[in-house]
Formats: structure tokens, sequence, C-alpha cells
């Protein structure tokens, strides 16, 4: 039996899905494959980024299993080293950068502007169809010929290695491509078709961690791009860029891989963020704390989060001068994120908070935040990361990013945004136990990889030292806990899809201008050209809409 | 792609223009969101070449004395006849440009013809000057056999040299592919003052061609 | 109390001087981290409980933030951030700077060793004899790939790095035997790449090098590997000798006097400020001796000509490490030891 979600709003017995909305408005294979709908393309990558995700999880509980002894397990070292490329690559090109913004930025972006569409619907399927082809060739080549480089790459060993790494190398190119299409669509999207009204400081705050998500997504990815063609070429053709050898030099593939990859990282995070201002507001009925604060500093994060990137060089022989640069621009980043937090819990001050899955996930993203972006910082500082360095330290901080608050920020979007989505509402029950289930699981699986990069535990470690086994038992144990509440989720939305109780427009009661439409909105998403007559984020005047409709729209 | 077969001649002698996008409210937002779409895509493009223009500094801050001498081995009047030939072609693009937004289709299908004609020619020079390369043995890393470098770092030069020319005409060869596209829509008569998008977007794209290569040539060739 | 919380975070012991420094920020650190995340969830799970929903139609009143807490929600963590910034960047300033009476270790990586090389004499594979007390400097390069050095118990690292030489420093306090792990991916065999660091009581270490320079001449350099076509005999520096006679070097260089020739003397070179013809003044220290000959042309002495040729792929790390010894040992106050190999 369902807890009731929150507000009078929530569905009277006898709501009933709409008759037609964009999932039956054709039902050929042919009308999904070849759809403009920018709601249809957001589920086929919603299907392809879930497949993504177990794919790079069951990577993991191979790394994991064969970490439980210090010795040789499960696999044999090439395998294992090959497996952490696989869970690298997977994860950061199948997953984490198209994820958010491919499904709930593709879905939700055109109606919470009041447009029918993204800017250009056709490069928006291209879009996908370059990221299932990047996808396909990437994972080719590395089950074919294996790469064994970690998804870092460094040269020389990623140019001199004896797996063949072009087919792996032209796989992420391709996939950069449609992560910058797709920038580019929301980029235009967001300039040229707000409807009237939706002014700049109008936009629902996940618009606004899109734009800026985009604008790294347009500037950052073009140099991976180059960089993944240098080292393609050099690993087939020998061209000596990186060789010092023939002259090159390998710290400059360090630059220009880190130019890219350290935005990477926001481009990560920042979604995960616009969700969260978006879900807490509704599940706390109460305005964003400090709307322009985390406007303006998720383009803060995005300005600086470019000019940060030789913190990952600290030990690479770099001059103390740089390495301080970079550090104290790396800080600045930790400041925006910081003033984001403390708005986030200004929203819950004097709200009316509804304990559900969507809130657990804000808990947990929260306190994973904090202490992964303080760990964060911890790197920053420049002689700590010395010792911590390739360690399992960076390891367990970036885990508590990346899975911690991006994956949180995954989740709660996904069950905020599934009645809206597929018109039905999951059970609560199951949403909270595996929130909980994740929440500890995950705590239990990186909490130990933080000390053991204390201990001195390096990366990608095959074999290690014998003092290092119990806490290595510990992460595989809680990486259990995990995975199952990763297949306990799957199962009971794949359940909910055809047997959830009917959602109505807006469950939620939140002021979301998404929630204006039905649930399943229809294809055109609106039949007028829409007025949205207040911000996405203002509960003030909830009372008395209450007393004249009877519920909070 | 409009179905150009759906669309009416005009009395003025041009087809009308498609329908608009029914998630656009006006043809004007329709186009400026063409071109800033474009305009992005251009900036995508800077930055990909960034990349190699970052790595010609560096080698040329290690290597000076073989880069100069590679750079002389490189024939300026070739360079000169390629930058003279992008110039021009980038110009008849721009007027193509004004002949389509004035409905001027045959105009604008004879000018693009000319780029797309200039374009060929600078691929034709280009691999002249690779042949070249060839037989002096002036190849990128473990192929460098050029004696007559005899600094360190010669073939670093060539790694340089033939990545970011090569890159360069591989985006040569995308935008005569786009202006060949455009000029036959050209001929159909497909554009007006209402409607003249694609044949801006396809000049943008072949001014950044031209542009990049306004900095490869003095970087190769003259310094 | 150091010690407390040194096992609580799992921290290996602290067997430099460096390590308390580290840890000591490490601490401030983490229990800034631990309090502000315990901080965070607990208001968050204290407003949670106050402000939960009630009832089906609560309303909730507009609350915006003051200047004051803007201000504060900026300044507070900016303050924290660049106070911990200021002690690490310091505390790196001095791991980048090694005294100047450090103790030299060649270091080189390779494929799945560390090799250890003093400039008198003797290298080892694996194991590092260190005196405590005595600061210890690392010139570390790399045969193959990138590794990287890290020494746990002393908090320190470097990148080995094919081409070039990275340093780095430390003074061990505690006697014992400390791991050396590869710390930078490397193939098939990184997680095995391990080594010792044994730090001997100063004048047990005094006595173990004398011991082991005794036998020197007639052993065979454990640095060398198979595509020296220089055989090693003794100590590095007299290697050094050979390799630059058979590489041409003395075609140019004056090892017997100061006098300048196509190229400048080695004589007295070692530390000696030096004017580039572009107008810089560099000291020519290791790095720059290595740079000369890996890259010739990017510094060149005022007054000579851009004419030497390029070394790179000409000699191996170990071999520029022994010429590099051999230059360091021509001082004009000191007569040259000319044991082995011809002018």
């Amino acid at each position: 039996m369902t807890a009731p979600i929150t507000t009078a709003a929530a569905s009277p017995a006898g709501e009933v899905l709409p008759r037609k909305s964009y999932l039956n408005d054709g039902t050929t294979v042919r009308s999904w494959l070849l759809t403009h709908d920018h709601k249809r393309i957001a589920i086929l990558y919603l299907v392809s980024v879930i497949i993504a995700l177990f794919l790079g999880g069951v990577f993991a509980m191979v790394i994991r299993l064969e970490l439980l002894t210090p010795g040789p397990t499960l696999i044999e070292a090439l395998t294992y080293n090959r497996m952490f490329t696989l869970h690298g690559l997977v994860m950061i090109f199948m997953f984490m950068i198209p994820a958010i913004p491919g499904v709930f930025g593709n879905f939700f972006l055109p109606i919470m502007l009041g447009a029918k569409d993204v800017a250009f619907p056709k490069w928006n399927l291209t879009s996908y169809y370059v990221y299932l082809a990047g996808s396909t060739l990437m994972l080719w080549g590395l089950i074919t010929g294996g790469a064994d480089t970690g998804w870092t790459f460094y040269t020389p060993y990623s140019t001199t290695t004896a797996t063949n790494i072009a087919p792996v190398m032209l796989g992420v190119f391709i996939i950069g491509f449609s992560s910058i299409l797709t920038g580019l669509n929301f980029i235009v999207t967001i300039h040229t078709l707000r409807a009237p009204g939706v002014t700049w400081f109008k936009m629902p705050l996940f618009v606004w961690a899109i734009y800026a998500t985009s604008i790294i997504q347009v500037l950052a990815t073009p140099v991976l791009g180059l960089t993944t063609l240098l080292v393609a070429a050099e690993h087939t053709f020998g061209f000596g860029f990186f060789d010092p050898a023939r002259g090159g030099d390998p710290i400059l593939f360090q630059h220009l891989f880190w130019f890219y990859s350290h935005p990477a990282v926001y481009i990560m995070v920042l979604p995960a963020m616009g969700v969260i201002s978006e879900v807490i507001c509704a599940v706390a009925r109460k305005n964003i704390f400090g709307y322009k604060m985390i406007a303006m500093s998720s383009l803060g994060i995005a300005f600086v989060g470019f000019f940060a990137w030789g913190h990952h060089l600290f030990t690479s022989g770099q001059s103390a001068f740089d390495a301080g640069a970079f550090a104290a621009i790396s800080m600045l980043v930790g400041v925006f994120t910081a003033i984001k937090v403390f708005n986030w819990v200004g929203t819950l001050y004097k709200g009316a908070i509804a304990f559900t899955a969507p809130f657990a996930y804000i808990c947990g993203f929260l306190f994973f935040l904090v202490f992964g972006g303080m760990t964060g910082v911890a790197l920053a500082t420049v002689s700590l990361d010395v010792h911590w360095q390739d360690t399992y330290f960076v390891v367990a901080h970036f885990h508590f990013i990346m899975v911690g608050a991006v994956i949180m920020g995954f989740l709660a979007a996904l069950h905020y945004w599934f009645p809206k989505m597929f018109g039905r509402k999951y059970p609560e029950n199951w949403g909270l136990l595996a929130a909980g289930l994740i929440v500890l699981g995950f705590n239990a699986t990186f909490i130990p990889q933080f000390l053991l990069g204390n201990a001195g535990m390096p990366r990608r470690y095959y074999e290690y030292p014998e003092r290092f086994a119990a806490l290595n038992v510990a992460s595989t144990a809680g990486a259990s806990l995990l995975a199952f509440g990763f297949i306990i989720i799957a199962i009971y939305l794949a359940i909910a899809l055809k047997y959830g109780e009917v959602a109505g427009r807006n469950p939620w009661g939140s002021r979301g201008y998404e929630w204006n439409v039905p649930s399943p909105p229809p294809t055109e998403n609106f039949d007028a050209v829409p007025v949205f007559t207040r911000g996405p984020h203002e509960y003030q005047d909830v009372t008395e809409e209450l007393a004249k409709v009877g519920h909070a729209s | 792609m409009q179905a150009s077969a759906a669309r009416k001649m005009t009395p003025e002698g041009w087809l009308e223009p498609p329908p608009l996008p029914h998630h656009y409210d006006t043809v004007e937002n329709h186009q400026s969101a063409l071109r800033f779409g474009m305009w992005l895509f251009l900036g995508t493009e800077v930055l990909l070449f960034a990349g190699i223009f970052v790595g010609y500094f560096v080698f040329r801050t290690y290597f000076p004395e073989s880069f100069e001498q590679a750079a002389r081995h490189l024939s300026v009047k070739l360079g000169t006849a390629n930058t003279l030939l992008l110039l021009t072609s980038s110009l008849t693009v721009a007027l193509a440009h004004y002949n389509a937004e004035h409905g001027k289709n045959r105009n604008a299908f004879w000018l693009i013809m000319a780029s797309v004609a200039m374009g060929a020619g600078f691929l034709g020079i280009k691999a002249v000057e690779y042949t070249e390369k060839f037989h002096e043995g002036a190849l990128p890393g473990k192929f460098f056999t050029f004696s007559e470098i005899t600094a360190p770092g010669g073939p670093v030069f060539y790694v340089v040299y033939f990545f970011s020319t090569g890159l360069h005409a591989l985006h040569v060869i995308v935008g005569m592919s786009l202006l060949t596209w455009v000029a036959v829509r050209c001929w159909r008569k497909e554009f007006s003052p209402t409607y003249y998008a694609p044949v801006e977007n396809a000049g943008l794209y072949w001014h950044l061609v031209d542009l990049v290569w306004i900095f490869l040539y003095p970087l190769l060739y003259l310094v | 109390m150091n010690e407390i919380m040194r096992r609580l975070l799992f921290l290996p012991e602290q067997a430099s001087t460096f390590a308390k420094d580290v840890d000591n920020l490490h601490y401030f650190v983490i229990i800034v981290t631990m309090v502000s995340s315990l901080a965070v969830g607990f208001t968050a799970i204290a407003f949670f409980w106050k402000y939960r929903r009630r009832h089906e139609n609560q309303a909730t009143p507009f609350v915006s933030p003051t200047p004051m807490f803007e201000v504060l929600a900026i300044s507070v963590p900016l303050a924290f951030f660049l106070v911990w910034f200021a002690i690490g960047f310091r505390d790196f300033v001095r791991l980048s700077s090694p005294p100047p009476d450090a103790m030299d270790v060649y270091v080189m990586g390779k494929q799945w060793m560390w090799k250890f090389a003093y400039p008198e004499g003797p290298n080892s594979i694996g194991v590092l004899h260190v005196p405590a007390n005595r600061p210890v400097r690392l010139l570390i390069t790399s045969r193959d790939v990138i590794h990287s050095v890290f020494i746990p118990a002393f908090r320190v690292k470097m990148d080995a790095q094919p081409g070039r030489y990275t340093e780095t420093w430390f003074t061990a306090t505690k006697p014992g035997r400390y791991q050396i792990l590869c710390t930078e991916y490397c193939g098939a065999q990184h997680s095995k790449m391990w080594g010792e660091v044994v730090v001997m009581a100063p004048a047990a270490f005094d006595e173990w090098i004398k011991e082991q320079q005794r036998g020197l001449v007639a052993r065979q350099d454990v640095l060398a590997d198979e595509t020296s076509q220089v055989t090693p005999q003794g100590s590095l520096a007299q290697w050094g000798k050979q390799v630059a006679v058979y590489q041409g070097c003395l075609r140019c260089h004056n090892v017997n006097s100061t006098e300048p020739a196509t190229g400048p003397s080695w004589v007295d070179l070692y530390q000696q400020p030096t004017k580039l013809t572009d107008g810089r003044e560099i000291v020519a220290d290791e790095a720059y001796l290595t740079e000369s000959m890996m890259e010739p042309n990017v510094k060149v002495v005022a007054g000579y000509q851009p004419l030497m040729p390029n070394y790179q792929g000409k000699l191996s790390g170990p071999e520029a490490a022994a010429i590099v010894e051999f230059i360091k040992s021509l001082r004009s106050d000191r007569t040259v030891q000319a044991t082995g190999g011809e002018e």
C-alpha cells in the first residue's frame, strides 16, 4: 500500500492517464527510433544509460571481488587492468556525462521553458545515435583488443601498450561529439525558445544548471577530441608527439587531457545540483533560499572549473608556482559549492518537508557532496596531495562526488519525475528502502577507501600488501549492498511502469513549470504558448491557493 | 531536410520558404537560432584546433632550430597560393550569401561552386606538398628520414605539420561538401529574403576553415 | 593526540620530518571536514524533524537570505580554504626545495622495478639504504613509461618520467624499513612494483656504504642495462667518463682545464652560475646538465654557438646520470682521477 505522497494535489481516487500522450503517439518501433520528440529521445537515452550503469556496475563488482584478497583472486592482472579501464570509460562516457542532461535535460528543458521542443530536434536525435555509435565502437574496442590503460590513458604507456587502443580512442571521440551536440542544442534552446514571461531569472534552477553544463560541454569536449585523436595516431603510427624518445612530451598529454577532464567533472555534477534545487523545493514545499546565488554559482563553477586542471599534476614535477596557482583556483570552486549547500539547507528552514524517496536522496546528496567536496578541497591542498595523489583517497573522493552526489541526483530525478514521465507513481515504501540501502551501501563501500588511501594503498592495484586487506574486504561488502540497492530500484520502477498508481498532473504539489502539463505530457507539450504566472520555486502563496481551489497547483 | 517538392514557386522566382518548425513562433527566431547554433559549433571547432596550436607552441619552444629549418623547407609559394585561394573563396561565399539573401539563387550557385573549386585547388596544392614530403622523407615520428634538418626535433615538427594541416584539410572537405549541398539547393531556387540561413551557415563554416588556415600559414610557413 | 588521530585515520607511521607537518595539516582539514559534514547533516535532520509536513495543506513562508548570510556563506569557507592553501603551499615549497647538503641518490623506475644508484656507488635494485637524520635528495627518472615513487611512511611522492629528471627529498627520522610503492599505473605488474627504504643510524650507514664501495671496481654496475654500449665499471663518475669519451663529448668539452673549446669546459661547471645567450642567468645543476644533453639548444651558454647534437635516445637514463656525476666530480681544486678510458 503506497503511502500518500504529498498534498491534496495528490491524485484523488479516480485519476486516469491522459488518453493521448507522447508515449502512445505513434506506437511503431520506427516512430520511436526516428522520433523528433525530445521526450522520446530522453527515453531512448534513459534505456541506454541504465544499461551503461549496470554494465559499469558489473565491472565494478568484478574489481571489488578481485580485491577481496591481497593476491590474485578471480582473474589475472591483465584482465583486471582491463576491468578498471572498462569501468572508468563506461561509467564516465556512457553514463555520467550523458545521463542527467540526456534524460532529464532532454525531457524537461523545453517544458520548463514553455517550449514545444528543443532548438534542433533532428540534431537531438542525431546526438543520440552518435552516442550509440561511439559507445559501440568503444565497447567493441575494449572487448576485442582490451585497452588496459585506465580511463586516463596516460602516455607513454597508452601509446606503447600492446593492446589496441585506437578504436577505443575513436569511440571516445565520437561520444564526445554527441556531448557537444547536446550542449549546443540546449544553449540555443535556452536563448531562443523561452516562452513569454520566462525571463532569465524566472527560469527553473535546473535550467541554469543545464545551461552551465552545456557551456562546459561545448568548450571543453573538443580538446578531449583532439587528444584522443593524437593518442590514437601516435599509437598506430608512432608519431612521437608524447614520446620523449622521439622528442615528444608526456606532460603535454596530461595538460591536454585534464584541460577537458577536469571541467568534465563539473559536466557531471552541475546537472545533479540542478536536480536537487528542483526536488528540494517540491519536497519541502518552499521557495528556494537564494535563487540568484544558486544560479550564479553554477556559472561560477563552470567558469573557474576551466582553470583548475593542474591540480591533477601536483606530483608530476610541475613548478611550485604552477602548483600554487592551480591550488588556489581549485579552492574557489569549493566556495561556489559551499554557497549552494548553505542555500539548500536554508531552503529546508521553515519548510514543510515530506519524507519521501526523493528527499532521502537529497539527504544522501547533501552529506556526500559536503564530505566529498571537502575532501576535494583537502586534495587541492598541495602538500597533502603529495601523500594522497594516485591512492585510494582520490578514488574515494571522486566516487563520493560521482556516485554519492551525481547518482543520488540521478535517482532523485528519476523518482521525482517518474510520475511526470510515465504517469504513474512508484511504490514509496520500496523507494525509501532502496534509498536507505544505497546510502548505507555507499558509505560502507567508500569510507574504507578514504582510509586505504591514508594508509598508502595506490590506485589500480591488482595485488596489494597484506596490511590493506581488512579495509578492502569492508569495501567489497559495502559494494554488494550498493549493488543490491540498485537492483531493487530497477525492479520496482519496471513494475511501476505498468502497475503503479496513476499519478495525476501534480502529485508532488510542485511549482515547477513542468507540473503544469499532464502526466505524461502530450507530444506538443502545450496546446497554446503557456504563460507562467509565477516563478518555479515560489510557494509562499500556497495558502491562498489552497483556500481558493482546494489544492496547490 | 525540407522537401522542396512540396514548396511552390513564388512569382519572384524562388521557392516559398519551408514551413516553420512547429516549436518556433517566428521565422526570425528560427533563423537566429540556426545562426547562433552555427556560431557555437564554430566555437567548438576553434577549441579543437586550439590543442594542436598549443602543441605547436610547446614544441617550438623546445626545438626552435628544427622548426625554423623545417619551415624553410616548406614552399612559401605554394602556401601563399593556398592562402589566396582560401581568401578568395571566402569572398565568393560571402557574395553568395548576399545573393541568396536577395533571392538571386543562380548567382549564388555559381559563386558557391567557385568556392568549391577553389577548395579543390587548395586540396590539390596540399596533395602536391604532401607528395613532396613523402619523397623527401620529411615525415612525422618514426618515419622521419629527412637529413636536411639537422637540429633535433625534426620528427616532431612534422607531427605538428601533418596533424594540423591534415585536420584542416579534413575540414576543407567537410566544408566543400556542405557548400555543394547548399549549391544544389541554390540550383533548385530554394533561397529567398525570408529563408537563406543554410547559405549563411555553410558560409560561416567555410570562413572558419579559412580562418584556421590564416593562423596555420604564418606559423608553419613564414616564421 | 597525534598518535590517536594517526591511528584513527589509518595513516602510516611518521618516519620523516615532513610527515609530521603533513599530518598536522591533515588533522586540521579532516576535523573541519567532519565537523562541517556532520553540522550540515544534523541541521538537515533537525530541520526535517522540526519542519516536517504536518498536514496536507500546510503553507510555508517566503524566506530569502540576508546580505549578511550571503557574505558569511562565501567568506567563512573561503577563509578556511585559503588558510589550508597557505599552509599546504608553504609545506609544498619546502618539499620542493632540497637542502644543498642533501645526499643524492639516483632513482630509476623501469617496468617493473626500482633501481637506485649513489654517485659514489653502490647500486641496487629494489632496496635503498639511507641514513637517518640526514637529508636525502632523490633524482628520479624512468626508463620507459611514467612511474611514481611513493614512500607512504615519509609522505613523499614524485613521478618518474622518461626523458627527464624530477626530484624530491626527505629526512628520515626513524631507523627501520619502509615500503616504496609505484603509484602511477604502468602496466601488468604495476601492483608489484615495490621497493624498500632501509633507514640506518648515521654511523651505521657510513660504515655500510664504505663497505659497499670497497668491492666496487670488480662488480658490474647494476644500474646498467643491456643497451649501454659502454661496460660500466666502478663508480658512477668513472662510468660517466667512459660514456663521455665513447659518445664524443670530450671532442668539444674540456675536462682538464677551464679553457673553453667548442663547448664550455666541464671543470668547475657544476653549480656554476651561467649566463645564457638570451640573457638569462641559470645555475648549472643536474637538471640543466641533463637538459643540455637532451635538448641542447634550448638553453645555450652565452658566447657559444648552438651546435651541440641531441643525445635524446642515444644516452640511456643511467648513462646521462653517470655523465652528470662525472661533471660534478671535475673540480679545479682536485685532480681528476683518470682511471680507465682515454682521451
